[in-house]
């Protein structure tokens, strides 16, 4: 097996459930390092910000480990999950919060209808914007696993969107940093592939 | 747009998966790994494991298996059965389970509902109704797991139904009672009538015998899952294949 992800820094926002994310990893021969600690986040090789629960607390738990510089700042490929996605952007309508500003753009709560059940719970399709190595071996309309109710409309840095009710970004890259609004980790094999596609990016 | 979901319900008492017919005289359908793994490679949606003993007998379930399962499973899935507080949800939780369904606990103290949904998120929170009746009106029963101690709630289901969304479940899963391990269909007019005051996702369960019967009750109830145990446990009904019918019929699935 190829010896990827030798250093991968899961950021440790407290309280998240990131059990099944580890267990994701590991079946991937990848071993993280759960940690909020600004130096070995800032020396990994990769860097994961996993995230459940609501923005307020996030980005508040991120204030307490004193990761709000650091963050934005990170040269190597990060990769958001789900919450960890939305606090990329400039802020959220959730608690009205403030967030790391690393991708324009705000993230709202999702309209509730008859046909659009809120929170946004299930299998959902992928539709390609853009090329993203993230993608390699995925087919344009895969199904992947979401629970959120907010999410960011698709802007400049989306390269997959998914509907629900509206459209909205399910996957955003600027530059180093990469945002999926589902769990890859509960995705079934296309949400391995998109892990192990992270894992494998280079670090330049 | 959102997939229809095809949950296998796993009935878990001491570690092995049963089924009973009416709630009543369970019998063994195999070991809780097994049949996690199987249905991870026939693309179930999601899996529910719930240990139906727990909450009568007044002790919790077993967690060790929730791990185990979290390792290898890599598909949502959830845990109900003996989840009295904030304390037993974050356990499983932490486990790797990605939700709790909460049933006769949340109907003996109904702040449980919204205690779990501030402290985790109702994404994690899902409550299970069991229900009957017919002709427009149904009652909620508690301690199903049981048929000693099963009982009426006090309730009326579709007033429960509304006041577990107003204290934060973001998941119904409502067991119509009178169908269950009896596989003549759905309840459908009970499920259309749940739907009709559920704006959060309603799971369908209870009565499950054919593939056209998940294609009545996606198509006339409108709910986002339908769960069984007993079709899918013995093979009568092999997912995929479930799957490939309910696209040819319209019904949006993932492949």
């Amino acid at each position: 097996m190829r010896r990827y992800g030798r250093d991968t820094a899961l950021v440790d926002c407290g309280g998240a459930n990131i059990a099944s994310l580890r267990f994701a990893l590991e079946r991937l021969g990848v071993q993280a390092h759960f940690t909020r600690d600004a130096r070995r986040i800032e020396a990994a090789e990769r860097v994961l910000l996993p995230g459940v629960g609501a923005a307020g607390a996030g980005m508040g738990r991120l204030a307490d480990a004193g990761l709000l510089e650091l963050i934005p700042r990170l040269t190597q490929p990060v990769l958001g999950i789900c919450l960890g996605m939305q606090l990329l952007y400039e802020g959220s309508s959730e608690d009205d919060t403030p967030c790391l500003a690393v991708i324009p753009g705000l993230v709202e709560l999702l309209e509730a209808s008859p046909e659009h059940t809120i929170p946004h719970m299930g299998w959902n399709q992928v539709d390609r914007r853009a090329d993203s190595r993230l993608f390699d071996g995925i087919p344009d309309g895969s199904w992947f696993y979401f629970v959120h109710s907010y999410a960011a409309s698709p802007g400049e840095h989306c390269v997959g969107d998914t509907e629900h009710g509206r459209r909205f970004a399910s996957v955003v890259n600027r530059n180093n940093f990469f945002g999926v609004q589902f769990h890859p980790e509960r995705s079934g094999r296309h949400g391995q592939r998109l892990l192990k596609n992270f894992l494998e990016l280079p670090w330049n | 747009m959102l997939a229809r979901r095809i949950i296998p319900c796993l009935d878990v008492r001491d570690g092995l998966v049963v089924k009973g017919v009416r709630f009543r005289g369970h019998r063994v359908m195999g070991e809780i790994m097994d049949l996690a793994r199987r249905y991870r490679e026939e693309h179930a949606d999601e899996v529910v494991f719930y240990d139906i003993t727990a909450s009568p007998h007044g002790r919790s379930v077993d967690r060790s298996w929730i791990l185990r399962v979290a390792e290898v499973l890599d598909i949502p899935f959830c845990v109900a059965g003996g989840i009295r507080d904030v304390a037993g949800a974050e356990e499983v939780l932490m486990n790797g389970a990605d939700k709790i369904s909460v049933n006769s606990p949340a109907l003996a103290d109904p702040d449980l509902i919204g205690e779990l949904a501030r402290r985790f998120g109702s994404q994690c929170v899902v409550v299970g109704v069991d229900s009957s009746g017919g002709d427009g009106r149904w009652r909620v029963h508690e301690l199903t797991g049981d048929p000693s101690l099963s009982r009426e709630a006090g309730r009326d289901t579709l007033d429960w139904v509304r006041e577990v969304q107003d204290r934060g479940a973001g998941e119904i899963v409502l067991n119509c009672m009178n169908m269950d391990g009896v596989r003549q269909g759905y309840d459908v007019e009970q499920l259309c009538a749940v739907r009709d005051c559920c704006s959060v996702p309603l799971i369908a369960s209870g009565g499950a015998g054919a593939p056209d019967h998940f294609v009545e009750v996606f198509r006339r109830a409108r709910v986002d899952g339908a769960l069984a145990a007993t079709v899918f446990h013995s093979g009568q009904i092999a997912i995929p294949d479930l799957k490939e019918y309910l696209a040819t019929r319209d019904v949006a699935v993932r492949e």
